[in-house]
């Protein structure tokens, strides 16, 4: 193989981490806007996702299971709002954001009582694990055909939801100005209860698709949560569509700094990306400075 | 006199910590002064947090990987072998500074390793360093980057030690060797030692925590306060809030490597599971679980629940038991379950009083 | 010689703009006022002068020196102190400890002096105590030094953030809204304390809402409409000014009457 193909093989190897990475941020981003809280929780409902999935994929047919897995982490979202933060609005963001990392802890201990401490995997949703497809010279599985295709469809009717339905433009009103949104007639806390729930079936379906390639393991989601985090960042924390971008740009860089640096620092060098961007350009590469994300809780 | 009131806490807390040496050796339990004696390391971590939390209103998820910092820079100086240097001139310099010291290893070769007390302050200096650098982008933004920052921060620094021969990888580092303060006051995992060692924790434990009520009863406390409160006004009367809150940050990054190099000369070895992200929302739950701003409350807490955790009580739910007090401390009582309990204890005794529940009504 | 100089000053939100060509001066040892009604931009311009904020355009001078960019905390350094609109206190304090804060600037020790208690440290200290509680017993609230900050009524809340902005021992003092949610009797005394102040040689720059209380205590005022002034002068003036009143009024009230009739039609603005 030459040095293009590999090039190749490697962003095509970034660019599907990095669009699991770019719907974490997404998750991220809308819970944010919705309550002000970074939720740490965030990538336990990526693993939930993959666990429910492989588990009731014993039972049911792939893509049953794999709905059935995001119906029920969106469950378990919209709960978890209703059950912690509803009652504790009042709760500064400080504490807020410490009861989601005490979720984040308690879900994965959960997983890991549940489940156990074994890696498992979603079959592949087509062909198998040697199968593979020529693309520009470059084999590339199918099943990331399948993360590509889904996260496109995703963000899509995710845009298009937010746009122009009732629903998805009440939310963006709340972001953007509670006291007038509530003023408007819009029931604030079921739109946070929303928010909750739709990043939490977000993060379920990005841990379906990516679970044949990735696997899945109860601490799966804490690295998910950081990465995709870092990629909100890169995109500006409050600019849900940015956070695709911002995705791709670190699914790639993690994707490149892996063939240059041994095996064992692939997180490291994910993270010290995640540093650097602090450090650089906290208001992220597309945000502008004094926006949103330089705003005081 | 007021004086003498400001450190009535202290005396009883020494009382207390010579108390429950007495009780245990009277019960023949003395081999509880380990756990003890750990316990009260991981307290000081806490109380740093204390100081972020607390005072300057900031979370961080990174004082496992400071605890870590600390306990392998003094791990690895120690341990490692610098006979190769032998022949050059500054390390017969640094040898006479005795920063180099010749002893032993496991199988008995003669090497040359870091001294203690040099590896204690390239440790403080690493992580001073480290801190800053990690404080400085995070801090200067409003909101919580910070949180996410030293969770990252943590994580770099376990894979980092997970993938690195150098740092024992899984295995940690073990065989670091006894660290003598003074003649006559070592710190190691000898259980004649064992006593001495408890009074060497408990010691530091109140020596810290006079440094820091000092600190917090100044200017420079009430400024972290201001803070904490309102950022904007601490700022329009003069304070600079993003310095204050880097000093704290840095201040508190280096009492959790302090308590690393102690922990790590006590147990002779460190492993990769403390700078963990799970330590680190330990550290979180458990200065949570004292009240924050409450350097009594989260040394009582702290010490108490690490010796439980460490004597294995929690069995298998050893992280979830800490996730779930975080959660159940935050939600029911943010201010800590010290103050609510006092309060409901105080109304409990008025309401068994007559006279108190009428006093209490007209109040 | 102006001690304060606001010159173009532009600051815009998204497409609105807050305040727009802003030229004033104060001069040392007055008490000026800057009125308009709601959303005028008077509270912008303050936090642009106290560095809150940063002017899109133009430059605010202090004591001759350009503090566009600097931060809030350079700025009150250099003798620049204010209250807010609603009172910030720090609520886990108490009412001494507040005022207490207000000296920072004017102390020294850092954070190893404070943690050993450094010969000197403890003098200063009890510097900084014995201060805070005259400025207390300056606004008459000696008596509350030890309340929680979080239990005192609203104009004590006001009287505390003054005594802690006066315990930087600022030549320039800026009030956003002093006397609202004050009952008649309190806006007395606060007329009377802003004067004494005045007195003391701090100069005085405040934004209100009451008309009688600005037309009594002001040497000079500013009107602002839309982020833009509109007329400057002593009160008397500005009570006559053909273009204040016909902007705010409509024109419809006697120049003579127009003091009183300003501050009712004002309190009613949204």
């Amino acid at each position: 193989m030459d040095a293009g193909n590999l090039t190749l093989q490697y962003l095509l190897s970034g660019i599907t981490k990095g669009s699991i990475y770019a719907v974490v941020a997404i998750g991220f981003n809308l819970i944010y806007s919705a309550t002000g809280v970074l939720n740490f929780a965030q990538g336990e409902f990526v693993m939930l996702g993959g666990m429910v999935a492989v588990t009731l994929a014993h039972f049911v047919p792939l893509p049953v299971a794999v709905a059935g897995a995001v119906v029920i982490v969106a469950l378990v979202g919209c709960l978890l709002e209703v059950l912690f933060f509803r009652k504790l609005r009042h709760h500064s963001v400080l504490h807020l954001i410490i009861i989601t990392i005490g979720l984040s802890i308690v879900i994965q201990e959960a997983a890991l009582h549940i489940w156990d401490e074994k890696v498992r995997s979603l079959p592949y949703f087509t062909g198998n694990e040697i199968s593979s497809i020529k693309l520009f010279g470059a084999a590339i599985s199918p099943q990331v055909i399948w993360v590509l295709a889904t996260v496109a469809v995703t963000v899509a009717a995710l845009h298009v939801f937010l746009k122009f339905t009732l629903p998805g433009r009440a939310m963006r009103a709340c972001s953007s100005n509670p006291e007038a949104a509530m003023l408007a007639g819009i029931n604030i806390p079921n739109m946070r209860t929303l928010s909750f729930g739709l990043s939490a079936a977000l993060g379920a379906l990005a841990g379906c698709v990516i679970s044949p390639i990735t696997m899945t393991h109860y601490e799966s989601g804490a690295p998910l949560a950081i990465k995709g985090f870092a990629a909100a960042i890169v995109g500006g924390l409050g600019n849900p569509m940015a956070a695709v971008l911002g995705g791709l740009l670190v699914g790639v860089l993690e994707a490149f700094s892996v063939s240059r640096l041994p095996a064992a620092y692939n997180d490291v060098s994910a993270f010290a990306i995640l540093l650097l961007v602090l450090f650089v350009r906290p208001h992220g590469l597309f945000g502008r400075p004094g926006g949103e994300a330089v705003r005081e809780h | 006199m007021t004086r003498l009131r400001q450190l009535l806490p202290f005396a009883l807390f020494a009382l207390a910590m010579v108390a429950t040496q007495g009780l245990l050796r009277a019960l023949e339990m003395e081999y509880c002064l380990t756990q003890l004696t750990m316990a009260l390391y991981y307290a000081i971590v806490v109380i740093g947090l204390c100081l972020v939390m607390g005072y300057a209103g900031q979370v961080s998820l990174g004082h496992g990987a400071f605890f870590a910092i600390g306990g392998y820079t003094s791990a690895v100086l120690t341990t490692h072998d610098f006979s190769r240097f032998k022949a050059a001139g500054w390390a017969g310099g640094l040898k006479q500074l005795h920063v180099f010291v010749g002893q032993q290893d496991l199988f008995g070769n003669q090497i040359m390793t870091v001294s203690p007390w040099a590896a204690f302050f390239a440790a403080m200096l690493l992580t001073l360093v480290v801190a800053t650098l990690i404080g400085y982008p995070a801090l200067r933004l409003k909101g919580h980057y910070l949180a996410m920052a030293t969770l990252g921060f943590g994580l770099i620094v376990n894979k980092t030690v997970l993938g690195t021969a150098a740092f024992g990888a899984a295995d940690g580092i073990n065989g670091v060797p006894e660290w003598t303060l003074a003649p006559g006051l070592t710190i190691c995992g000898k259980s004649a030692a064992r006593v001495s060692n408890y009074y060497i924790a408990a010691t530091l434990v109140l020596a810290l925590l006079l440094l820091l009520r000092n600190l917090l009863h100044s200017r420079v406390g009430r400024a972290l306060q201001a803070i904490h409160d309102r950022e904007t006004a601490a700022n329009a009367m003069g304070i600079d809030t993003a310095a204050y809150k880097l000093r704290a940050f840095v201040l508190s990054a280096l009492l959790a490597a302090l308590a690393g190099v102690f922990f790590t000369h006590y147990t002779a070895g460190i492993g990769p599971s403390e700078a963990g992200a799970l330590k680190s929302v330990r550290y979180v739950a458990l200065a949570a679980a004292g009240g924050m701003a409450n350097l009594w409350g989260v040394t009582v807490m702290s010490t108490g629940l690490n010796y439980l955790s460490l004597r294995g009580l929690f069995g298998s739910y050893d992280h979830a038991v800490f996730g779930v007090i975080l959660i159940l401390i935050i939600s029911i009582a943010p201010d800590g379950p010290l103050k609510p309990l006092g309060k409901w204890m105080g109304g409990l005794a008025s309401r068994l009083r007559p006279e108190g529940r009428r006093e209490h009504g007209a109040a | 010689m102006a001690l304060l100089e606001v010159e173009n000053v532009r600051r815009s939100f998204g497409g609105l703009v807050a305040v727009d060509k802003t030229t004033f001066q104060v001069a040392p040892g007055q008490i000026k006022a800057i009125i308009g009604p709601n959303g005028a931009g008077k509270t912008t311009l303050f936090n642009i002068i106290s560095g809150l904020l940063r002017p899109d355009s133009g430059r605010v001078t202090f004591h001759s020196r350009p503090v566009t960019g600097l931060k809030p905390y350079q700025i009150a350094r250099l003798g620049l102190s204010r209250t807010f609109q609603n009172p910030s206190l720090f609520l886990r304090m108490n009412v001494l400890e507040n005022v207490m804060v207000g000296r920072h600037s004017r102390s020294r020790w850092g954070f190893a002096g404070c943690c050993l208690r450094w010969p000197g440290q403890p003098r200063e200290e009890r510097n900084i105590r014995d201060t805070a509680m005259a400025q207390l017993d300056y606004v008459g609230l000696a008596p509350l030094a030890h309340c929680p900050a979080g239990a005192l009524a609203f104009g004590q809340r006001r009287m505390v953030e003054l005594a802690r902005a006066l315990a930087t021992e600022p030549t320039l003092l800026l009030l956003d809204e002093p006397a609202s949610g004050l009952n008649t009797k309190e806006k007395e005394d606060l007329g009377q304390l802003i004067r004494k102040i005045r007195d003391r040689g701090v100069t005085v720059l405040l934004v209100e809402h009451d008309m009688k209380l600005v037309m009594d205590l002001a040497d000079d005022i500013v009107v602002l409409h839309y982020g833009i002034p509109i007329a400057e002068g002593p009160p008397s003036v500005i009570q006559s000014d053909p273009k204040v009143i016909s902007v705010y009024l409509g024109g419809e009230v006697q120049a003579d009457s127009a003091g009183g009739e300003l501050s009712a039609k004002w309190s009613q603005s949204p």
